[in-house]
């Protein structure tokens, strides 16, 4: 149920004044505060450098703050265990920059891999990965082995794979950067649909194009400080 | 397909009812951690020469074992009576007492008497042929052999014959040979075990070091796992049963051909038996035969190696995530 009052809901992500620096270096991220609110839709954006995969590291919780409050799903992450975590990630669905898929596995293997890790029965889900391969237009290519397909079609089997489990949280990582500029547009279509089908989504990106063709929040990332723009 | 395709509430085909569309030759379920790799097959190696090494090990301490115990069955049967002769005295009066002292024994199933010129004879390998030994005061022997049914009471007899024969008769049961000989072996299938699990620790140190290299080099994979959301315990598990497999086939060659070499070599030893020479290594040495007991300590080997191998990697990938 939708509630009647936003942000009243409790927030999927939500950083207080979070910090954070490598070793003994200078803060890559400073005095970072924000809220993702369910089902929500933004860009987080910013020049190179600026803290965007530290950002997304720290939502994946593969990196903690060096100071400052970071909650997951309404749980506070600091002293977690590593139950709690593996729980917490299965309700993430993250796209990697480079797509981190796995090459010696086929991409039907790929993208079946959350689910796999659950424990699943492979008959129980294979009709399921199966459809969405086909509805990301992977249908013909999921014998073959990440390092035989093309950019785009590594692409859509990284996004396919985030989705398959479907995620309560999708973080994309420059989603759009290795694709032709169509192909862009029908994936950015993709997270949108998917947005409307409940889950938050927050897209990585430098591409002002696919943020033009939206409506949607940015988070603005520059010299380590967030800046929100509605 | 529309976009009802990924809602939560969608229904999915009836689990038992294959997707008519879905390949039928799709590979479904390859191993997590790369498993046919150059690494992995140096490991698979490894462990099948260590195996090799360690079942050659148990394989001969097993074959040492069994025949320490048959010679030491053999020489337990007999006991010797030495008559020494002494001046003024019969000696062949005093074999013929002695013999009777034996045969009065009821566990002695059998009393042979080695006359003058066999005892003489026995000196042969030791003073040459043709020598006149009438002169020399050459002991006399009388050989006993213990029956299978009745334990002969040889402190009885031993006692017996000093006291009918003081100074001229003892009775040797090769006590001293039989502990020395009991010693060599078990010293021999000491090092045999010794050996074994040194090899078994040399395995463990082998796996432990390949399975860190797999895990630097499989940091991807594990990251990967670690995202789609596979906990500490399904990555160590998906790592172990590799590792198992390599151990397994490292483990089920070398053990295969350990086993091959003995069933070889028992060959040879057959066919080298049949010649003179070959008699006399096998009077010495034994017989060439590892028995079922041996075939099952080279298996047991290559299980342990592989179980090893198994365990091994487990504790060094838990200890590799946290």
């Amino acid at each position: 149920m939708k509630s009647l009052l936003p942000g009243a809901e409790r927030p999927v992500v939500q950083f207080e004044n979070v910090g954070m620096r490598y070793g003994l270096g200078p803060e890559v991220l400073s005095d970072v505060s924000f809220r993702i609110a369910p089902r929500s839709f933004q860009f987080l954006t910013g020049p190179s450098g600026a803290g965007k995969t530290t950002l997304l590291r720290l939502i994946l919780l593969s990196a903690r703050p060096t100071r400052g409050l970071v909650s997951i799903f309404g749980e506070e992450v600091s002293s977690i265990s590593a139950k709690a975590l593996t729980g917490l990630r299965r309700r993430m669905g993250v796209v990697f920059q480079d797509f981190r898929l796995l090459d010696h596995l086929t991409t039907y293997e790929n993208v079946a891999l959350p689910l796999r890790v659950q424990g699943r029965a492979e008959t129980s889900y294979r009709a399921e990965v199966v459809e969405l391969l086909r509805w990301v237009g992977l249908g013909e290519r999921m014998h073959a082995l990440p390092p035989l397909l093309s950019g785009g079609e590594k692409q859509r089997a990284a996004i396919a794979r985030a989705l398959i489990a479907r995620p309560d949280l999708l973080l994309a990582d420059e989603p759009t950067g290795n694709v032709d500029p169509g192909l862009g547009r029908r994936l950015l279509r993709l997270f949108l649909e998917l947005n409307k089908l409940g889950t938050s989504v927050i897209i990585a990106t430098h591409d002002f194009g696919i943020m033009d063709a939206v409506d949607a929040r940015r988070m603005v990332l520059g010299d380590g400080r967030l800046r929100i723009e509605e | 397909m529309s976009s009802q395709a990924t809602s939560r509430g969608r229904t999915l085909p009836p689990a038992g009812i294959p997707d008519p569309a879905t390949p039928a030759n799709l590979r479904r379920n390859a191993p997590l951690v790369p498993t046919d790799t150059t690494a992995g097959r140096s490991l698979a190696a490894v462990i099948a020469i260590l195996t090799f090494l360690a079942g050659l090990c148990a394989g001969a301490a097993e074959m040492v074992a069994a025949n320490a115990v048959q010679w030491q069955g053999d020489v337990a049967q007999e006991i010797t009576i030495q008559i020494r002769p002494g001046p003024g005295r019969d000696v062949d009066a005093d074999v013929a007492r002695a013999a009777t002292i034996a045969k009065a024994e009821p566990g002695i199933a059998e009393t042979r008497v080695f006359s003058k010129a066999e005892a003489e004879r026995l000196l042969e390998p030791w003073l040459g042929s043709g020598l006149d030994l009438s002169d020399l005061p050459v002991p006399r022997l009388i050989a006993l052999r213990l029956g299978n049914t009745q334990s002969a009471d040889l402190k009885g007899l031993r006692s017996r014959l000093v006291e009918a024969l003081p100074g001229v008769a003892s009775l040797d049961d090769h006590v001293l040979w039989l502990q020395r000989l009991s010693t060599a072996a078990n010293a021999f299938v000491g090092i045999g075990v010794g050996l074994v699990v040194l090899v078994l620790i040399a395995t463990g140190l082998a796996v432990t070091f390949a399975t860190r290299g797999a895990m630097a080099s499989n940091r991807e994979v594990v990251e990967v796992l670690h995202f789609v959301g596979a906990d500490d315990d399904y990555i160590a598990r998906a790592f172990q049963r590799r590792f198992f497999g390599l151990g397994l086939r490292g483990g089920a060659i070398g053990a295969g051909v350990a086993i091959l070499a003995f069933v070889l070599a028992g060959l040879l030893a057959r066919a080298a038996r049949s010649g003179p020479a070959g008699q006399e290594v096998e009077a010495l040495f034994g017989a060439f035969h590892v028995g079922l007991r041996g075939y099952a300590s080279v298996i047991l080997i290559g299980v342990i190696a592989s179980l090893v191998t198994g365990v091994v990697s487990r504790i060094t990938v838990r200890r590799f995530l946290t």
